[in-house]
């Protein structure tokens, strides 16, 4: 049969007139104000999270001392460590073989700590007898003792003096470069979870005005559900993006004020142009991904005493999935990394934290696409449920629940009632 | 002799034109379960292009749900329907308006964006119907209320605005679902003259209402649906027709030769005689009584209203809801 295709608006199109409405709804309403000052609740959380982000890092930024000596110094000092460590604990460095030296011969040790990457903190050179440490400036406070420990027990098991060790220092090192990108990483998967944590509530409630008032019924008479799915999600988006302008403005000038720039702090894998661009990418696709889900339970709600009661879950949910991505970061190239990455809904936090550890861009490509693929289907399936499970009247069946009431029947299995 | 033949005020008569107008609106087998409940069951609907057409029957006799499969909302189980021409209704909503049962508009927004905002999911650019919006408020004497927003108007004046809405982008369909209820008099009667508007500019309207009076007023056809069931649809014309007129007759003489001319089931009222128009009409029973020398002193014909032709139909327990509903409504 022939279709009149001009006979209604196209997908896009629909998503924009609702995107449209919503956008200017929300933007010059009171909630706009609460979005706002939003980011200042969760400083709390960001303390709490301090606390597990401390033990990630301490697991994930472990130093490693190299040792450059010859042969039988290098066996001496290693075997000496391993003493140590039975006898003092985890505070005795880890101890690495870089080289074994012909006697006589020179190791560069500043120009080889400066170009390495990893987890090389700092490099002892010369003999048990007389140890050089070369180190940043905080390294060699902390370990010159260390090392005159173990230089001393290397060169003589029953030693009662510490030989002095002689320091070089260096400007970085492989290990603080990594440190300081783990802490770009962390920062980056924090900022990212609190952004959709804020959004995540407002999505929630997106459709109870709709239901409550019952637009929802002109709006599926006019235009295709998924238009509304969609015009919804995007219109959240850009008051994000709003919100974030406003705070990114706000705290650049505070930096700015305090003379605090960018370079102080360490340069992303990717640099820091590409990270705040895929910062941004990554942040589209968690939002749009977790939204869609949220929007889609949300939509199973009809009142704003339902989606109160959606949002603990809702919340509980998404700290699970930050701190599986926070996980991913201890175990870089390991399986947890690659399952964050493949899970849908952690991977924009375990990519963001990979932009801020490893400078390779095509990982970035794959991990878009992947994201991308997966919005296209949970919106499609949220808007799916919607219309089956809402978008529907008559006589209900006796003894059949709503979705929602079956759920909330589940969880308040011991005798309380389920909200109305 | 006061003679009267008291014939309700009468829609206007199925045009001959309405036998071959195109149908704006054909619907097949339409069937639709909800959690196993059988809500529609085997609706047929055909509603002519420019046609005023009305869906009657009590609430939950699957007028609304009926309604939403025309327009797309919700998808049969079975059956099929061609809206303007399109399989899918979806795909014609540029030129549906649609005025759903339970009203309902965003409170923040200003009268004339409301309307505005409705014109832009019909596909008119937003500033166009907003333009419009306002020149249609003017014309319906909402001038003063224009940048108010919906929730400072009156439920009256909130309603207005939706009609205005569905209207805004001059749509080749319009859809109401009960659109009288919650409205007085006042407005009963404008929103009557609206359709009629509509209907004489070749717009196709088909509305559900569970009031017989506005159909009886405004329908050139209509679909009963009792039970998820058509028992009828076609022209209310028709629908009268299925009930034989009652002749209520008073003659000077109780006794007579004409006694003979009245029908068997014909029932003593009193000074008057009440009966069904005997199918030979009214002649010869005219006849009959004159040379049966009845004296005759008023003799009226009343055409059956739909409302009995509504009790014959779906039955006198579905004619009680709809009397029932309607007095809720007016109460």
């Amino acid at each position: 049969m022939s279709v009149d295709r001009s006979g209604r608006l196209s997908m896009w199109r629909a998503a924009f007139v609702v995107a449209r409405r919503d956008f200017t709804a929300i933007l010059f309403s009171r909630a706009f104000i609460f979005f706002l000052l939003g980011p200042l609740f969760p400083v709390l959380v960001m303390g709490l999270a301090g606390g597990v982000g401390a033990q990630v890092q301490s697991e994930a930024s472990t130093a490693d001392v190299g040792i450059a000596m010859e042969a039988a110094d290098t066996d001496a000092m290693l075997e000496a460590r391993r003493e140590m460590r039975e006898l003092i604990g985890p505070s005795v460095p880890r101890m690495v073989e870089l080289e074994r030296l012909s006697p006589g011969e020179d190791f560069d040790a500043v120009t080889y700590l400066e170009e390495r990457e990893g987890s090389l903190a700092a490099i002892v050179t010369g003999t048990p007898q007389n140890p050089t440490l070369t180190a940043t400036a905080n390294r060699l406070g902390r370990w010159e003792g260390m090392v005159a420990l173990v230089a001393a027990h290397a060169a003589d098991p029953g030693a009662q003096t510490y030989p002095a060790v002689s320091t070089t220092l260096v400007e970085t090192s492989g290990a603080s470069e990594n440190s300081g990108r783990l802490r770009t990483a962390q920062g980056g998967q924090l900022l990212l979870f609190l952004l959709i944590m804020l959004l995540a509530s407002m999505v929630l409630s997106n459709l109870v005005e709709e239901k409550g008032n019952k637009i929802i019924e002109v709006l599926a008479a006019a235009i295709p559900m998924d238009a509304v799915f969609l015009g919804k999600l995007f219109a959240m988006l850009g008051i994000s993006v709003v919100g974030i302008a406003l705070w990114g403005s706000a705290g650049f000038a505070l930096l700015t004020a305090a003379g605090i720039s960018l370079s102080d702090y360490a340069n992303p894998g990717v640099g820091w142009p590409m990270f705040f661009l895929l910062f941004a990418a990554y942040f589209a696709m968690g939002y749009l991904l977790l939204g869609s889900i949220f929007l889609a339970v949300g939509s199973l709600a009809a009142t704003v005493r339902e989606v109160q009661t959606l949002s603990m879950p809702a919340t509980m949910f998404q700290i699970l999935v930050f701190f599986f991505a926070s996980l991913a970061v201890t175990d870089r190239g390991g399986w947890i990394e690659y399952t964050a990455i493949i899970f849908p809904l952690s991977s924009p936090f375990a990519m963001v934290a990979r932009a801020a550890m490893d400078d390779s861009l095509w990982p970035h490509v794959l991990a878009l696409a992947w994201q991308g693929l997966c919005v296209a289907v949970f919106v499609k399936a949220g808007a799916s449920l919607f219309r089956k499970r809402v978008m529907k009247s008559g006589p209900r069946a006796p003894g059949r629940k709503r979705p929602l009431a079956k759920l909330l029947g589940a969880v308040f299995r011991n005798g309380s009632t389920p909200p109305a | 002799m006061d003679m009267a033949t008291n014939l309700d005020p009468s829609p206007p008569p199925a045009r001959e034109a309405d036998i071959v107008r195109k149908p704006a609106i054909e619907a097949r087998g339409l069937v639709k379960r909800f959690d196993g409940t059988l809500a529609v069951d085997g609706v047929d609907i055909c509603v002519p292009e420019g046609a005023i057409y009305g869906i009657l029957g009590p609430n939950g006799a699957g007028k609304t749900t009926t309604l939403r499969m025309l327009l797309g909302i919700i998808d049969p189980d079975e059956g099929s329907r061609r809206v303007l021409g399109a399989d899918n209704p979806q795909h014609v909503a540029r030129r549906i308006g649609y005025l759903p049962e339970e009203r309902g508009l965003y409170p923040s927004m200003k009268a004339y964006e409301a309307i505005g905002f409705m014109g832009a999911l019909r596909g008119l650019p937003l500033d166009e119907g907003r333009k419009r919006g306002r020149a249609l408020m003017e014309e319906h004497g909402l001038g003063h209320a224009v940048d108010r927003q919906i929730r400072q108007l009156s439920k009256g004046m909130a309603q207005t605005v939706q009609l205005l809405g569905t209207l805004v982008h001059e749509p080749k369909l319009v859809v109401f679902d009960e659109p009288f209820s919650g409205l007085d008099a006042i407005n009963q009667g404008k929103l009557e003259g609206l359709i009629r508007g509509l209907a004489d500019k070749g717009t196709t309207v088909i509305f559900s209402t569970h009031v017989i009076a506005h159909a009886e007023r405004l329908c050139e056809s209509i679909a009963i649906i009792a039970g998820g069931k058509v028992p009828y649809a076609g022209s209310v014309e028709e629908a009268r027709d299925r009930i034989p007129a009652q002749v209520r007759l008073e003659t000077r003489n109780a006794e007579g030769p004409w006694r003979a001319a009245l029908p068997g089931d014909a029932r003593r009222n009193g000074a008057f005689w009440d009966f069904a128009l005997p199918e030979s009409g009214v002649e010869p029973l005219l006849k009959a009584l004159v040379e049966g020398e009845a004296g005759i002193q008023s003799l009226s014909i009343e055409r059956a209203g739909l409302h009995d032709a509504f009790v014959a139909i779906a039955g006198e327990a579905a004619a009680r809801d709809m009397v029932t509903q309607a007095a809720g409504d007016e109460a």
